[in-house]
């Protein structure tokens, strides 16, 4: 019967995560496609002021898919799908969580996860290896830049679950307000040191991009995931409460429970 | 987390604490949709750039502007 609830919690958290997509997607089109679109312009111009075949090249390269296409569908397939993925894992780290972080309902659990999803799977990776926009990088850094910036958010991660639950191990001697800050505090100093020991991505901007342009862009990326994650925590909150409510009505002792509702 | 526990016990003074899920039903279930979710991921976040499970740039391309946006290496 436990098993039906992490399913209902899994279609449940898929849902969410498409529903937060679809909110991000807006965003994404409304602020992130004009300095994307400035970008691209701005590496066009640079590409015909060099005055060699690079234009023709590029333009060959972008004619796989349009640019309203990649604007539009190609877009909308990347957030959603990123969108539904993540709204699955997060489901399953709520099914973890939840009756394991402390008085927390399911909606406050569902919160928690969400920011605690946003600062590790974005936010410090987004610190430390910031998004670029097209036409920034150097191609022959790609596999580099890929990789630290996977290992980074793996890192991140980890050590977020390393502090949550080295927070719940000290909260019975130092309480639950002064565990949570110790833990923090662990959290942000390793990744500080982590963040001062990676090797910097020198090449992942080339000089002379107009730095305004590049300001528009990584905020319009920050509000994208501001707005899936915030998105994603209140409406998987609402739809778990929902789920959770006769279980947690039921209280601690879980050997008589009434059937839990199905997905 | 403590402010949380104060705000729960301030407008419902005795909200029960909602039952653990065993960990032995959750983790097959995060084992097995964790890495079908790794895999369409890896599809938006990296296929055909630092790496390629399928020749040529169509992926790449189609998912291009969702894929600088998330904050993923591009290109």
């Amino acid at each position: 019967m436990y098993a039906s609830t992490v399913r209902g919690l899994l279609v449940r958290g898929m849902l969410a995560g498409l529903i937060a997509g679809l909110l991000a997607f807006a965003v994404a089109y409304v602020v992130g496609e004009p300095p994307v679109d400035g970008s691209i312009a701005v590496e066009e111009a640079q590409a015909a002021h060099a005055g060699h075949g690079a234009v023709s090249e590029e333009a060959a390269e972008e004619e796989a898919v349009s640019r309203p296409v990649q604007s539009t569908a190609g877009l909308a397939t990347g957030v959603l799908v990123y969108g539904v993925a993540l709204g699955g894992i997060a489901s399953l780290a709520f099914s973890f969580a939840l009756g394991r972080l402390g008085r927390f309902s399911p909606r406050a659990t569902a919160a928690l996860t969400a920011a605690a999803a946003f600062t590790t799977v974005y936010l410090v990776p987004f610190l430390k290896y910031p998004a670029t926009p097209p036409a920034v990088g150097n191609p022959d850094t790609i596999g580099k830049r890929t990789t630290l910036f996977f290992l980074m958010i793996l890192l991140s991660v980890l050590l977020g679950i390393a502090a949550v639950i080295a927070g719940r191990r000290l909260a019975p001697r130092l309480g639950n307000w002064n565990a949570t800050l110790t833990a923090g505090a662990g959290f942000v100093a390793v990744v500080a040191v982590a963040c001062l020991f990676l090797p910097t991505n020198d090449d992942s901007v080339k000089a002379g991009f107009p730095a305004a342009l590049l300001w528009e862009f990584r905020i319009a990326s920050l509000a994208i995931q501001a707005v899936l994650w915030a998105v994603f925590g209140i409406v998987f909150g609402v739809l778990a409460q929902r789920l959770l409510a006769p279980r947690a009505a039921n209280t601690r002792p879980a050997v008589e429970q009434t059937a839990p509702a199905t997905g | 987390m403590a402010e949380a526990v104060v705000s729960a016990s301030v407008s419902t003074p005795s909200v029960p604490v909602p039952a653990a899920l065993p960990v032995r039903t959750v983790l097959p279930w995060a084992v097995f949709v964790g890495l079908l979710a790794l895999i369409a991921l890896y599809f938006v976040g990296a296929e055909q750039g630092a790496t390629s499970v399928f020749a040529g740039t169509d992926v790449h391309e189609w998912v291009h502007d969702g894929r600088h946006l998330l904050g993923f290496p591009c290109h």
